[in-house]
Parts: structure tokens; sequence; C-alpha cells
């Protein structure tokens, strides 16, 4: 055999703990009794060993909140049960923050330093003078009440997250679910795709991709398993809208993820959730159990033949995890890198099968189309950019929170709902979107794209001038040297590059020349979208004046 | 197999069929090129069964791998073919139309029940009759085996009891489904299509047809005799009988290859006169008289090498071997002419050319259009044939092309070499991925993965016997004895242990029977009875 294991052992409270995620060791091939005829046979071991090492990250997830950090003994348990070389499983366990391997000793806290956090680095201090071990975050999603913290052991964070709700009220309107699912199953998956592709409906995620498209791709794949993914790793700094509509509203991006999976015929779907959010992950657990048990889950959903099943999974601390096909690899118990495309999922997806994913604020919008028809919801917005959309407010204002804003609504009008007093600045889009200083920009994907900016996840993070933007680019500049994956070189060498040449930019205005050849490499050959845009925002705050002010 | 000794199918097939039988074989170390072309197959959905003695590498890729015992495999394909006839599963028109002696076959195959075969392989009856039902319902089906077949005494009648279940099922001659017995180096292939074989000229032409006889005596301008020559197996033989005295030995190195190593090297101590061609000393080289040291073929001299799939490849000359050294085939050239025959000074295409002449099925292949492919496969009867993806279509034309194919029934007997209370244990060998065969190529490097020779053990029988990995232990058979340290392995079950094949320090013959196939000329390797003890 090439797997040689360590002679560590696991303790009797990790081996319990890896028993609630993987069962009782049965199989005599892996970790169970070896007797009798069962050692002349192992069944399964073909597409099962993908079934299996998909168990890798929950069997790491569960082991770290339940004993606090990955030991040695554990990863051979784990190789054991799983058939998964160790060497491999260590190169999942350090790809993500949240994993440690080394024991703690005191209770860890982790709080979020990043750029829409600025008192975080004094409440960490603050807690580590309180005997905690403390950490530096990144984003943690609660850009709306700073600084963000998340407790350990289990992963737990403060509940409840005010918002605002802006106009008109659709997404985070009160419904009654599965009303559209019901709807939806009357009609033929390619009916339901053509209304979704009559709406306009375009991803809210980030990269704003036609939805009926998309969907009609994998319809069109051939025969076979599908599978659907809810993408709800919102890891963009400065947005929190997704985590609102899972804890707010999760049966409706259920109901949109099933609809989803009736049109183009998956019978399986996953939901994706970043381990900052463990709320959000509660909320849908319990929409997926009453889900199950009212009858729109299972093997026959509604009542209409169709059958469909989800499950939740945990991130574990991975900013890239939310690029799509970083996601799928990470499902499947890999190194959350992103894939090459094309492929693209829908071809070649999850296990390789075709798999649609859309964001959460993307399914949430399907049911409300389906229910009211395309025209309705073309009503509201523009013609390229229909609906509406949420937007994550945080920063300089007085009422941080969620909006929900007609798509084509003024940035100004905006900041005047949340209370925007003579911003100096607002970053659109978070880390890889870009600062403006007019505020006279649409908010719809064609205008901020006019305007030379980018809507992506309709993160507004406002700054007054008051701001120190100098810290402000280096925590960007940090953040993507900390983020990237490091498969591909001009990203991985890049990222570190800009953050230095950030660094020491006051200084030295020499650095700019150097942040524009950065900025050339890593966008033009990058292989996902972490790397194209890991100088946007700071190219911009150059461009404004904001930072290495050449006339100062 | 039907008359050409080749794998029917193409590798591409394999990538895209929809079940793969993996008999006997560890491609995952043995054959890691071809198992990345099975692999490509499994990640597209083919289901993969895995027979073989040992939770292999291989077999842990597998849906259903089927542990049998060593030697049991007759059993249990005929027991395969039964489930498949009493299911109806059969391929009704096809054995109908392009077959003969189903009737025998069936008839032999009555006694292996699944409860017959269960007592035999050891393998739950339920999981004899999923692969039988799997296999016979696939679309698309290949069957592929290495030397867990072929190096017991029945060698032959193993074969036959494979071949048999795919003329059932129709799995031959169709484009996904077919037969492949997986070649060991780069040109083992390539060695038997060039007629180095005792009964067969190059092309697989046989050498007791004297129409092929003739034009071959024409080109050569010499007689052939008619009678066939010795195998390995039956030179030793000769060796031991004094009829065989001196030895040319090419590229092989019997004094540790071959099944008991104590006799073979004995032998070749007592020839009058040995000669070893080889690229390094090997250990029989240290038995010779004269060694003359050959180039490298892959790359110091040009020529050709033919796959398992019966592609024919281009091999360039990229290096200038060291001084003394030469390529074999002027090696051979010089040899005839110091006996007196001027061969003349041809080139390898010149060779090659000559080989075309006469060997219809690479009559196609010329160097112009080998360079300017990927390789082409045989049979490539004239240079616009495009080469042949798959053996034996016309098994499905209507009428048949050709002759019918013929069910062989075979009977199962068990290994030569029995267990007693004596020897009690049943040793296997095979390969690793960082080894070939004597390591005469593959011992000259030190790759991380290396474990080196070890007697892999159960962690049963490791515990019962107190010895751990890394314990020296005896390991003794019929024919002698080695000491080796041992390796638990927890793919292997109680009873059986393994060793490689690759180390001198290791040597593993010493051990194994060299009872062979009268048929094939190949020894017992596979099975040998064996006990381990403690170092005292």
């Amino acid at each position: 055999m090439e797997i040689t294991l360590s002679p560590d052992h696991p303790t009797p409270e990790e081996s319990e703990v890896l028993a609630t995620v993987l069962g009782p060791a049965t199989d005599p091939w892996r970790g169970g009794e070896r007797t009798g005829k069962a050692t002349r046979v192992a069944v399964g071991v073909g597409p099962g060993r993908a079934a299996a090492r998909s168990q890798l990250l929950p069997a790491l997830v569960a082991l770290q909140q339940g004993v606090g950090w990955i030991s040695r003994g554990a990863v051979r348990a784990i190789a054991e049960r799983l058939e998964v070389p160790p060497a491999e499983i260590w190169g999942v366990v350090t790809f993500y923050d949240l994993l440690d391997t080394q024991p703690p000793s005191r209770e860890v806290v982790h709080v979020c330093t990043d750029i829409m956090c600025p008192t975080g680095e004094a409440r960490r201090d603050g807690l580590r003078a309180a005997g905690l071990d403390a950490r530096s975050a990144t984003c943690l999603g609660q850009c709306d009440r700073p600084p963000g913290e998340m407790r350990t052991r289990p992963w737990t964070v403060i509940p409840g997250t005010p918002h605002q709700e802006g106009h008109p009220v659709r997404l985070l309107a009160e419904r009654r679910p599965y009303m559209a699912l019901r709807q939806a199953l009357s009609t033929t998956p390619q009916e339901v795709i053509s209304t979704i592709r009559a709406s306009g409906l375009v991803g809210r995620g980030g990269a704003a991709f036609p939805v009926g498209v998309k969907w009609a791709a994998a319809a069109l794949a051939p025969p076979g398993e599908r599978f659907v993914v809810c993408n709800a790793d919102e890891s963009e700094p400065g947005t929190f809208k997704d985590r609102l509509l899972l804890t707010r509203h999760p049966h409706t991006v259920l109901e949109g993820l099933i609809i989803a999976a009736y049109a183009v015929g998956a019978s399986r779907g996953h939901v994706y959730v970043r381990a900052e959010y463990p709320d959000a992950r509660r909320a849908l657990e319990v929409a997926i159990t009453e889900a199950r048990s009212s009858g729109v889950l299972g093997s026959d959903v509604a009542g209409s033949g169709f059958g469909f099943d989800v499950e939740v999974r945990s991130g574990a601390g991975a900013y890239i995890c939310g690029e799509e096909t970083a996601l799928l690899n990470s499902i499947e118990g890999f190194r959350g890198e992103p894939r090459s495309k094309p492929p693209f999922p829908t071809e070649v997806g999850l296990f390789g099968r075709p798999t649609v994913i859309n964001n959460v604020e993307t399914l949430a919008n399907v049911p409300l189309i389906i229910a009211d028809g395309p025209d309705a919801y073309r009503s509201v917005g523009t013609a390229e950019s229909p609906g509406t959309k949420l937007f994550s407010v945080s920063g300089d204002v007085t009422r941080r929170g969620v909006y929900e804003l007609a798509l084509g609504t003024q940035l100004s009008e905006l900041l005047s709902l949340a209370g925007a007093a003579e911003p100096r600045a607002v970053l659109l889009g978070g880390a890889a979107g870009s600062f403006v200083d007019r505020y006279d920009i649409p908010l719809s994907f064609e205008g901020a794209r006019a305007a030379g900016a980018a809507l992506g996840s309709g993160a507004v993070a406002v700054f007054s001038a008051e701001t120190d933007f100098t810290r402000a680019c280096r925590r960007i500049a940090a953040f993507f040297a900390h983020e990237s994956c490091g498969q591909c070189v001009p990203c991985r060498i890049g990222t570190v590059r800009q953050a230095e040449a950030v660094d020491a930019l006051a200084s030295d205005r020499t650095r700019l020349e150097v942040l524009d050849d950065i900025d050339r490499a890593m966008s033009d050959s990058s292989i996902c979208g972490l790397g194209q845009s890991a100088a946007s925002a700071i190219r911009s705050a150059v461009r404004l004046g904001l930072v290495g002010d050449v006339n100062a | 197999m039907f008359g050409a000794g080749g794998g029917t199918s193409s590798y591409e097939e394999i990538e895209t069929t929809d079940l793969v039988i993996l008999w006997g074989s560890n491609a995952r170390a043995a054959h890691p090129i071809f198992f990345h072309h099975l692999l490509k197959g499994v990640r597209r959905g083919a289901r993969l069964f895995v027979v073989d003695p040992r939770r292999s590498e291989s077999a842990r890729f597998a849906d259903l791998w089927l542990g049998i015992d060593v030697g049991s495999d007759i059993a249990l394909a005929n027991a395969i073919g039964k489930v498949i006839i009493d299911e109806g599963l059969v391929a009704h028109e096809f054995i109908s139309a392009a077959t003969s002696d189903f009737d025998r076959y069936a008839e032999a195959v009555q006694a292996f029940t699944l409860e017959r075969a269960e007592e035999i392989t050891g393998v739950p009856g339920e999981a004899i009759r999923h692969l039988a039902i799997s296999y016979a319902t696939a679309p698309t089906a290949q069957l592929c085996w290495t030397l867990g077949i072929t190096e017991h005494a029945n060698a032959t009648d193993n074969v036959f009891a494979l071949i048999n279940l795919a003329l059932l099922t129709g799995h031959i001659g169709r484009y996904g489904s077919g037969l492949v017995p997986i070649r060991g180096q780069n040109n083992v292939q390539g060695g038997g299509d060039m007629g180095a074989l005792p009964n067969k000229l190059p092309g697989f032409q046989d050498l007791a047809d004297e129409k092929v006889r003739s034009r071959f005596e024409a080109a050569w301008g010499g007689s052939i005799p008619p009678g066939p020559g010795r195998h390995l197996s039956q030179m030793f033989d000769a060796m031991a009988t004094g009829e065989l005295r001196a030895l040319h030995v090419i590229g092989e190195n019997p004094a540790q290859s071959e099944a008991d190593g104590t006799r073979v090297r004995a032998l070749l101590d007592g020839l009058e006169f040995l000669v070893c061609q080889d690229l390094h000393l090997t250990r029989t080289a240290e038995y010779a008289d004269v060694v003359l040291p050959a180039a490298a073929d892959w790359c110091e001299t040009e020529g050709t090498v033919t796959s398992s799939e019966r592609r024919v490849q281009l091999v360039r000359k990229a290096l200038e071997p060291p001084a003394g050294v030469r390529p074999d085939r002027e090696i051979l050239l010089d040899l005839a002419r110091r006996m007196g025959v001027d061969w003349g000074a041809p080139d390898a295409e010149a060779t090659w050319d000559e080989l075309r002449s006469l060997s219809p099925m690479h009559a196609g292949m010329s160097y112009e259009r080998l360079a300017a492919s990927d390789g082409l496969q045989w049979p490539c009867l004239d240079e616009s044939h495009p080469g042949t993806l798959f053996l034996h279509g016309r098994l499905w034309e209507r009428p048949i092309g050709g002759e019918r194919a013929r069910f062989t029934p075979v009977g199962w007997v068990p290994p030569v070499d029995p267990l007693s209370d004596e020897y009690p244990l049943r040793m296997t060998t095979g390969r690793h991925l960082d080894g070939y065969n004597t390591g005469s190529q593959s011992s000259r490097f030190s790759p991380p993965t290396r474990v080196g020779g070890t007697l892999d053990i159960s962690p049963e029988d490791a515990r019962l016997l107190g010895i751990g990995t890394g314990d020296s232990v005896a390991v003794t058979s019929r024919r002698g004895s080695i000491r080796v340290p041992a390796r638990v392995d927890p793919g292997l079950r109680q009873g059986l242990v393994f060793m490689p094949i690759h180390y001198a320090e290791a040597d593993v013959n010493t051990l194994t029977n060299d009872a062979w196939d009268p048929r094939s000329g190949t020894a017992e390797f596979k099975a040998t009875a064996v006990r381990v003890e403690v170092e005292a």
C-alpha cells in the first residue's frame, strides 16, 4: 500500500467526535473489525471514494469545534476511514484559517480587524489582556456592528443583525413559502427556465451572469446526475446581505434552490455556508428540517413525483471558497483552489457532473419571478438589471445595514437613506471593487460599469474625510496576500508584492509604477477573479488621490 | 488470442467503456500508464471490479474488490459463466452466429455453483453473482489481466476461462468491449510481434506452416527448421540434461527472474559458454564468459516499440551511447559476420522495411507514416490502411468473417505447490510502483517511495507470529529460504503473504516453484507455499 500512516492514534474524545460525523467504523478495510467473509470483498470504494472524500471537511470542522484542533492522531483516523493519504489531509487542514494544527492553550476568539472594522485591533488587544487567545480575523461579515467577533467551540457569533429595509421591499418581504415552488412544479422544467430567462435575472454574487443561460446550459448537458449548489460563502469584505437572507428568510432561499433543481433535473443539492455564519447555518438547517417534514424536500417534492434533497456544508475560513469552482473542490474534500475554466461547472461541476451554482440572493429572487411572472419582476429595476438588489452599507453612516433598492437607484439616494454625511469616498463592491468619490452613479450593473466601478456583491462601504486611507489600503492589500490560495504564480507573488508596495507607498512613490505592473500581471494572467481583481481597489484609491498622492 | 497475441482493444476504449474488470493485475503499481487511462474511464463513470488475492493499490479504486484465494481463478470464472447462463444473460445471437462449442462450455461450468465457487475462491457467492450480472448486462466491458492469470502452472487454462466469458457476453470485437492482457515494458508486445517466440515467425506467423516458412526462406536466403524452438523453461530443462550447453542472453536476467533461483543459478553456472548482452551488469552476467554492453533502446538508438494496444511508435536516438557500447542490432549483425554471414549494414529503417515485406500486419507502417502520426496499430495491411483500433470486429459481421471463435471448457486444479502444516502460508509476488522486474534498470536510483524487498504480511498473521514492520524474518519454501524484513500490510488477509520481485537482496525466486505450464512455458511464480519464522 502506498499510504503510510503515522503511529499516532486519536484520543477517545476525537474518536467520538469523528463517529458523530462518519458513523461507526464497520468496513473491515476502513477501521472496522476484520473477520470472516467481509475480508474477502470491499464494496463501493469506487464512486464511494468521492463520497467518502467529501466527508473530509465536515470531519475536520467537527474536530475543530469539538476538540479545538486537528491532531496527527485524528488525521490518521480520518485517513484510515476515508482512505485519503494523510499528506493530502494535511494539505486540506492547513488550507483553512479556522483549522488549527496546535492545541489551544486558552479560549480562542476571532476578532475582525479588516477594512470595515478599524476598532478591531483595540478590541483584540483588550481581549488578549483579559487572558483570551484573541486572533485577528479577515472580514467576518458583521460590518453593520463593528468590530465583528466570533467565539469558538463551537463557532458562535452574537445573534441578531440590525438592518434597514429600503424600497421597494420584495426580497426582504414576508411571503408564503413554497407557493412559487408548487407553481413551478405544475409546469415543465423548460418553462421554468424560459420564465427565468425572460425575467432577465442576473447573478447577485458579483459576476452578474444571466441565470437563465446558466440553467439552460446545465439542463442541456448529457443525461445523468446533476447538482445544484447554493453559494452561501459570502466573504467579500463589507458584504453581509446573504447572512441576513439566510437568517431571516431561509425558506425563500431553499425554495429558489428547489426550483433550480427542478429546472435542471438535479436530485441533490448543497448549500455551502461560510464557517463565520453559524447563525445562518442553524437557521437554514431548521428550515431544511421543516421543509422535509412538510414534504417540499425529499423523494416526492410537494407531491409532484420530483425528488430532491439538500445537504448543508460548512466552510472553514477561506475567502477563495466563494469562487464557485474553489467551492466545489472544497465540498469534494480538496483544497479550495479554483479550477481552470472552461469547462464551466454547468458542464463539469461537483463530482464531475453538470452543476448549477448560484448565490443566495440570486436564488431568493427565483420564487418572486415564478410567483409574479417575469413582467412584474421587470417592472422594477433597469432593462439590463431588472429587479431589486440588496446593498450592505457599512462604515461612516448613521444607519448601517442591509438595504433593498430597485436596481438603478442613485448611490446618493442610498447614502442619504443610510445617513452618510459628506463621505470622502465609497468603496463599491468590497475589497475586490473600487473606491468612488462621486455619488450620482446609478446602482445597476451597467451603471456601475459605466462609472468605471462594479456593483459586485453590493457592498457599499462609506469612508469619511477622517479615514486613514493608508490603513484601509494596507488592509486590503494584506487581505489579498493572505487569501490568495497560492495556486497560480501571478496571484501568489503579485498579492504579496502589492502588499509590500502599498506598505512602502507613503515613503516611496516610485512604488506606484510597481503597483501598475503588478496590476497588469495579475489581471491578465490569474486563474480566477481573486487575482484578477486584487489590485482594483488600491488602483482606484491611488487614482482618487486617497493614497500615494503624487501632488502631496 | 484467437491466433494473435495482442490485446484486442485500444486505450481510448478503456476511457469510455462502461465496466472494467481488472483480474490478477495490480495495474496501479505495475502498469501505471495503462492505469492512468483506466482511471479516466472510472472518472467518467465506468464501474471497476478488481479480482486479486490482495486488496492492492488498484483495488482501492474499485467499486467491488473480490479477494480470491491464489490460484482459484478458473473456479471463479466458471461460476461467473454459470450465473450468466442460468440468468439467461448470454449473448444468444453472437454465440450462435460467431462461436462454437458453447454447449460443451455450458455443460462444463454446471458443476461450478456459487456454493462451490465460494468454497474454492473464498469470495462470498453474492459478490460473484454481482460481478457476473454486472459484466453480462454492461453495454460495453473490458476484461483486463496480467501475471496473476499467467504466472500459474495452468496459465493457459486461466486465460481460456476469461476468453470464454467474453464470448458468452459478446464483449469482444466491438468498440469499448474487449480482452486486454496488459503488457509489461514498453515493448513486450513488440518482442512477441517480432517473432521472439519459439513457434512463431514475425507477425505471429506460424513456423509450422510451410508456405510461411518458404516466404521467409526466400527472403532470408537460408532454410528454417520447421520444429518449434525451446521456451525459457524448456531451455533450463535442456541445460539440466546437458542438451543445451551454450546460451546467449539478451536483455534478460534469468539468474534473478526465474522460479527456483537456486536451481537456475546452478544450471547457468554449469554452462560451457554464456554470453550476456545487456544495458547493465546483471546478476546473470556474473556467470557470463562474455559480456556485451548494449545501448539503451529508448534513447541511444533508433527503432520502434509496440505498446499493449498494438501501437507501433518510432524511437529516436537522443544520445550517443558511451564508448564501447553498441546497439543490439549492430552487435547481432557483427556476430553474424563473425559466423560467416554478411548481412551488410542495414539501419533501423531498412531492418524495419524487411519486416514489413514479410509481416502482413506491419506492411502499411512506413517510417514516414509512423513519424507523421502518433504511431499505428496493427494490423495495418498497406500504406492506405489506417491501422486497427480493435481486433475481431469480424465476429460481428454477418455472416462472420473467417473462423468461428471457440469456447474452450476448462477445469479447475489447485496450485502445484500445496499448503501444509510445514508450509502453511500462501505467498504471491508482484511489483512495486518504483521497481521494474529484477531491478536491473530500476535499482540504480533511490525514489522516496521505495520500501524495498520485504515480506508483506497481514496484521493477523503478524500478531500470531509476534512480528512487526522492520523485524527480520526467515521465509522458507520447499526450495529454499531467505531472510528479509517484514512489513505489515492491512491489504492482506490472514494466510496470505506477498513479496515484490525487484530486489536482489530479497531474492524471492529462491522460494518460488518452477512447475510450469506446458503450453505457455511460464512457471508458477504466483503460488508458493511458505512458512515465516522470526529470526532467533
